[in-house]
């Protein structure tokens, strides 16, 4: 399992990768293991706005359905289209080509409440 | 399995076990005035002939098809049954109440299931189709709530001559989400009214709901309307309770539906105080994940073997709990079972042929009852086994008078539609000879 040390985690299994004003968001390592191979991703319209724990998305596996919920508030700027075609990158590349949205913070203040990698990694171990 | 009731002793025990003394005080929480007092009012338990004899009895103060002339369509239609149909739907295998979770013990149930689909799907003219819904209405509730969840938009249009309870059913449905509802008339033709569409057609319109046949069985052709739908991102469903029609029209797919739903009675399934029934339900494949209710699919096992399984169950209400497709997908495996068989033995000429005769027989029927003084059919319009008939009396007095030679007239239309008062909706199939066509006929002249 890999979790960058550059990134965000939310306890909703969620990645946040901030570029100045800009977050990218996907789903973590740990959670496409879980879900297993995924077969189909619902994402949302670009320029819908969000408010952090919104669901903006379904995540679907050959076993279950998981909504998505965003770990910051923001509007967002672009969606990952490509998936709707591949949506098994989500698991060969979880913190890469299968990132889920792009979104553009309105409320820098809530990235302290997200956890760094160490503190996810005992977030799950306590978890399972 | 053996079906013992308690004895006094294990009631007693049990009792002691919660910790309660007696079974009336586990109903506290009711309201005294609201339980029984004492035990029901029944009569001496029967042996099984003094029961055969008592359910006999009863019967007979029933009206029985065979011997009447029944000319009630409205939704319901009396069509032949093969006998294979009604047996092999009885055998246990099939007569079971199972949902076939599991592939490797479920097979020839889903098997049954998928070749339901496939024929649903080619009869409407669409390339998917569910299990079955509950009843052609709720089939076409469902379809306006998959329309509102693939384009969540505030309004839904829905033609007045759509099955009455239909829309009624839609209406209970959307009672609480905000939904504007609102009618498209009928214009002189008994079609929907396309210049009242074109004016109240607009982006914020989900969905347009059009029925053909129709409630008074006209044939609508709904081409040029799925057109103006989809200019406007709007979605077309399109809804019957007589799919039979689909032998010798185009299908809704043909026409450009979006969805087509329908009540699938009419195959295989007897005129049975109006039900059970089932609902056929189809769309296009890349609305799959949106389809409410149960989906067979077709693959192949780990040897390379063709077999069935449930698919995309992720969207289902045993996985996704509120957030499902639906959560009143009632699938009606045995009906659908009924349809599937029947419609395997008409076979696709068996069933064309069906189609015509029924088309032909209502046409002649109307000309007829045209030709009689006083009497006149409002839509001159293409129809498939029904049609309106407008009467110089009160529709009652006159389906009396109709009893009393053992024909059953039509479905009076005055509380359905004010609009078109001391009009019967007749509808005439196979299964009446034309010696019953005679009679109506004859009985028509004479009022």
């Amino acid at each position: 399992m890999n979790f960058p040390e550059d990134l965000k985690y939310s306890k909703e299994h969620e990645w946040v990768r901030i570029n100045g004003n800009m977050a990218t968001i996907g789903i973590t390592d740990y959670a496409q293991d879980q879900l297993g191979e995924v077969v189909f991703v619902e994402l949302p319209a670009e320029g819908e706005e969000l408010q952090k724990n919104d669901t903006f998305g379904v995540v679907e596996s050959v076993k279950s359905v998981s909504d998505v919920f965003s770990p910051l508030s923001g509007k967002v700027i672009e969606v990952n289209d490509p998936l709707s075609d591949t949506p098994e990158t989500v698991n060969e590349d979880p913190y890469g080509e299968g990132w889920l949205v792009k979104v553009e913070v309105t409320n820098p203040k809530e990235l302290g409440t997200l956890m760094s990698a160490e503190h996810y990694q005992a977030f799950i171990k306590e978890e399972s | 399995m053996r079906y013992l009731p308690h004895t006094e002793e294990e009631i007693r025990s049990m009792l002691q076990a919660i910790g309660v003394n007696t079974i009336e005080s586990l109903f506290e929480s009711i309201p005294k005035r609201d339980r029984l007092a004492g035990p029901l009012k029944l009569p001496p338990p029967l042996n099984e002939i003094e029961l055969r004899q008592l359910l006999r009895e009863i019967s007979r103060k029933n009206a029985h098809g065979e011997e009447w002339a029944s000319f009630l369509g409205g939704g319901a239609y009396s069509h032949y049954i093969p006998s294979a149909a009604s047996h092999l739907i009885q055998r246990g295998e099939f007569l079971t109440a199972y949902t076939p979770y599991q592939p490797e013990v479920s097979q020839g149930t889903l098997q049954a299931i998928f070749e339901f689909q496939t024929m649903a799907a080619e009869i409407l003219g669409m390339e998917i189709a569910n299990a079955s819904n509950y009843d052609g209405s709720t089939a076409t509730a469902e379809a306006v709530l998959m329309a509102l969840r693939l384009n969540e938009r505030p309004k839904v249009l829905i033609g007045r001559s759509i099955h009455p309870e239909y829309r009624a059913v839609i209406e209970t449905y959307l009672n609480n989400q905000r939904v504007q509802i609102e009618t498209i008339p009928f214009g002189p033709e008994g079609t929907l009214d396309r210049n009242f569409l074109k004016r109240n057609i607009d982006d914020k319109t989900a969905c347009v709901v059009a029925a053909t046949p129709n409630f008074f069985g006209v044939v609508d052709d709904v081409t040029d309307v799925a057109e103006n739908a989809h200019q406007h991102g709007a979605l077309l469903i399109t809804t019957t309770s007589e799919p039979l029609a689909f032998g010798l029209f185009r299908s809704p797919g043909e026409m450009g539906a979006d969805i087509a739903v329908a009540e699938g009675q009419s195959f295989g399934n007897p005129v049975s105080l109006g039900g059970p029934s089932l609902g056929l339900f189809a769309t296009l494949k890349k609305h799959a994940r949106s389809v409410p209710g149960r989906l067979v699919g077709e693959t192949t096992d780990q040897e390379g073997k063709r077999g069935f399984v449930l698919t995309l169950s992720t969207r289902e209400q045993h996985i996704r709990r509120e957030r499902a497709t639906s959560n009143i997908c009632t699938n009606v495996s045995l009906c659908a079972l009924a349809a599937t068989i029947t419609l395997s033995l008409w076979g696709k000429q068996g069933f064309q042929k069906l189609a015509q005769t029924n088309y032909q027989n209502a046409l002649e029927l109307r000309e007829r009852i045209k030709k009689i003084a006083n009497l006149s059919s409002p839509f001159e319009s293409t129809h498939f086994n029904e049609f309106v008939i407008r009467l110089p009396k009160v529709t009652s007095g006159v389906l009396k008078k109709l009893q009393k030679e053992k024909i059953l007239g039509g479905v009076p239309l005055d509380a359905l539609y004010p609009e078109l008062e001391n009009s019967l909706l007749i509808c005439t199939t196979e299964m009446n000879s034309d010696d019953d066509r005679d009679r109506l006929v004859r009985a028509l002249e004479n009022l």
